[in-house]
């Protein structure tokens, strides 16, 4: 590792307006992980415009400071409404709202801010350490690593995703197929243009994530909300006994580790980590009964994950520049509208914006750390705010937004068509995130699987024969045949019959 | 340590019970504010949106030139993705009548259609009279109908909105929407 990168990193994060994004970022992370509704991935879709307008590094530090910052957010609902603000505290209502009906919510969020925090902080320290190693290792990857790489990415998001897997694999074909717009690259040739002159140019990106995600959303709610305020249970007494810190030790630490080592892989996650980290917790206590009627453990445990996970999920992002969920493409967009590939040699050639968003993350996470648990009281009163008001608040900032990109009438049309697609797609059971995932990897498998052709000169044996890709595209077929196996054994051990497959997962961002 | 490490997929069996159930609980948990799904029609509508998908785009995809495996032309991989979507659509149409994934349309479906159409109202008049007053009404109704406001704070809400937006674009971020004052 380049320790002189490094501190270079914390040099231009301390750089006042950087901080000052940053902490815009937690502050707005924060805030929609407390307010049920719009998820980290809808949010990022909706602010994308902004990185037309700023510095690079501010931009991304701001935009990745929303991600891990809903999942700080995303507690506090949990435990005082029995309302999860984000999929990944799904889990934590059990015991945390048992602990606020027991009047230890202040305890409950003061250990699930501890929690996060080391997480997070134990999961940056990991990510610092692994990404550059990781980043040196993928810099000889050629055309058919990079095409196999992105085809398992987009598998895994679909497989492991929210939501039957048909259905999601159904949703990233038609994300790569709609990346497929526009002249062709490499011929010149235009493709699903239909004579359109402002289709040749392809889809933007942004447009089609805030269509999907933001515009899909908000008029998802516009059906789902009930219209009326929550008023939470009163929070005292936020900092945790030296008994209950202790209690819970052992499961922050097991649960920042389960969290990083699932946020790491493709469709992991904040979600899944979370699910199975509580699932440690109660598998190896002592007592397992007190899990659900308000153990410390479980909030302490799903709450480190959720956040070490998030962090992780970087890794692939930055070191070869595969989004591992729908946050992840968010970001994965912003760099290259920024103009900036993200991949292996990002750490070399933009040390200050790799360092930059990663050192970032330590501070803030600080700042975190410092709104939930002395700040609390506030993103407590915020649950008071009826969702209605916010609601054409949301709509005007994405529909300005999205027109301020190009200053293009017909953009705000394109988004309020894939608004109207994502809100069906909802409606018919089909999760927009894979799609959108797909979207933006979609070029970059065209365009790296037609030079890997023209590289083995039209013989595609040869991605297989290559060590790196062959080894990623065995992997891809044993993820895409598991499910076909798994249901044979099945149906052979009719003992094990009691549905294990549990189609409807939760992934990691979109909020439910 | 290897406790720790035990991701689902390589879990013992009894770790995978308690994972499973909690899955259920969550879903149980969610189910709860769900609307109702919608039935075996939604998913068949579903399954053929996306085949119509894949063989128009199979369609479009051969008259642009699939060329060869040495020679991609500009069709062929759309060809390969639409095919795909078309096979997995047909898949879908197969086994997946019975989900329950869906979420019927019900009279509370009228709300989003309402927002789509000042959305739409918003874009169309921006460009001719700049975005103020699409975007008072745009807030107007969605306080007022949509949200069930009091007409009291519909008007302070949205006048306060437009203001700030003004403020904010016109000279917070010096960008040039379409005004009128």
């Amino acid at each position: 590792m380049d320790v002189n990168a490094f501190l270079d990193g914390f040099g231009i994060v301390t750089q006042p307006h950087n901080l000052l994004y940053c902490l815009i970022g937690v502050v707005i992370g924060m805030l929609i992980g407390v307010l049920p509704g719009l998820g980290p991935a809808a949010t990022i879709a909706i602010l994308l415009p902004i990185t037309y307008n700023i510095d690079p590094v501010s931009a991304i530090i701001m935009l990745a400071g929303i991600y891990y910052g809903a999942q700080y957010g995303g507690t506090i609902t949990s435990v005082l409404l029995r309302l999860p603000g984000e999929a990944s505290s799904v889990v934590t209502v059990f015991d945390g709202f048992a602990l606020a009906k027991q009047g230890k919510a202040g305890t409950a969020l003061g250990i699930a801010a501890i929690g996060s925090f080391v997480g997070a902080t134990i999961s940056i320290i990991g990510l610092t350490l692994l990404a550059p190693l990781i980043a040196g290792f993928a810099l000889d990857f050629g055309p058919p690593e990079y095409a196999a790489l992105a085809l398992l990415g987009v598998l895994l998001v679909a497989t492991i995703g929210n939501g039957h897997m048909l259905k999601a694999l159904i949703a990233a074909a038609v994300g790569l197929l709609l990346a497929t717009v526009g002249r062709d690259t490499f011929s010149g040739a235009e493709r699903f243009t239909f004579g359109s002159l402002q289709l040749a140019d392809g889809i933007d990106f942004v447009v089609v994530a805030m269509g999907l995600f933001g515009v899909g959303e908000i008029l998802y709610n516009l059906e789902e909300r009930h219209g009326k305020a929550h008023v939470p249970a009163k929070v005292a007494n936020i900092w945790p006994s030296r008994a209950d810190l202790k209690q819970s030790s052992g499961a922050i630490g097991r649960g920042s580790l389960i969290g990083f080592v699932l946020g790491v892989l493709p469709g992991g996650g904040a979600v899944m980590s979370s699910l199975a980290a509580y699932a440690t917790e109660k598998r190896i206590a002592k007592d397992p009964s007190r899990f659900g009627r308000g153990a410390i453990e479980g909030v302490a445990s799903p709450e480190t994950a959720n956040n070490a996970a998030a962090t992780s999920s970087f890794i692939p992002l930055l070191t070869i520049g595969i989004p591992a969920n729908a946050s992840m493409a968010m970001l994965f967009g912003a760099l290259l509208i920024l103009g900036i590939t993200p991949g292996p040699q990002l750490v070399d050639e933009r040390p200050d914006l790799f360092w930059g968003v990663i050192n970032s993350m330590y501070i803030g996470n600080l700042i975190l750390l410092l709104l939930s648990i002395p700040l609390v009281g506030i993103f407590v009163r915020i649950l008071r705010v009826r969702p209605a008001i916010l609601a054409p608040i949301t709509a005007l900032i994405t529909i300005l937004g999205v027109y301020t990109i190009n200053n293009s009438i017909f953009d705000i049309f394109v988004m309020i068509f894939f608004g109207v697609v994502g809100y069906l797609m909802k409606k018919a059971g089909f999760e927009p995130g894979p799609m959108v995932l797909a979207f933006v990897l979609g070029s970059i498998v065209e365009s790296s699987t037609r030079r890997s052709l023209l590289i083995f000169d039209g013989d595609p044996t040869g991605f297989f024969t290559r060590p790196i890709s062959g080894t990623i595209l065995a992997l891809f077929v044993v993820v895409a045949l598991w499910p076909v196996v798994k249901h044979l054994l099945r149906r052979r051990t009719p003992a094990a019959t009691a549905d294990t497959s549990a189609p409807d997962r939760e992934d990691a961002d979109i909020t439910v | 340590m290897s406790d720790e490490r035990t991701t689902p997929t390589a879990a013992p069996a009894d770790e995978r019970d308690i994972l499973t159930e909690l899955e259920a609980e969550v879903a149980e948990s969610l189910a709860e504010e769900q609307a109702p799904p919608g039935g075996p029609a939604y998913q068949v509508v579903g399954a053929l949106v996306a085949l119509v998908i894949g063989l128009g785009g199979a369609a479009l995809a051969l008259g642009y030139g699939l060329g060869s495996l040495r020679k991609p032309g500009p069709g062929l991989w759309p060809f390969v993705v639409s095919v795909l979507i078309a096979a997995l659509a047909v898949a879908l149409l197969m086994v997946g009548r019975r989900l329950q994934d869906s979420e019927k349309f019900t009279r509370a479906s009228v709300l989003p259609a309402v927002g789509v159409v000042t959305f739409l109202v918003l874009g169309a008049l921006m460009p001719v009279i700049g975005f103020e007053i699409p975007s008072l009404l745009l807030c107007a109704v969605w306080l007022r109908f949509l949200g069930g406001e009091s007409w009291r704070s519909t008007v302070v809400i949205s006048v306060a909105t437009v203001a700030a937006f003004y403020l904010l674009f016109l000279y917070g971020l010096r960008i040039p929407l379409p005004h009128l004052i």
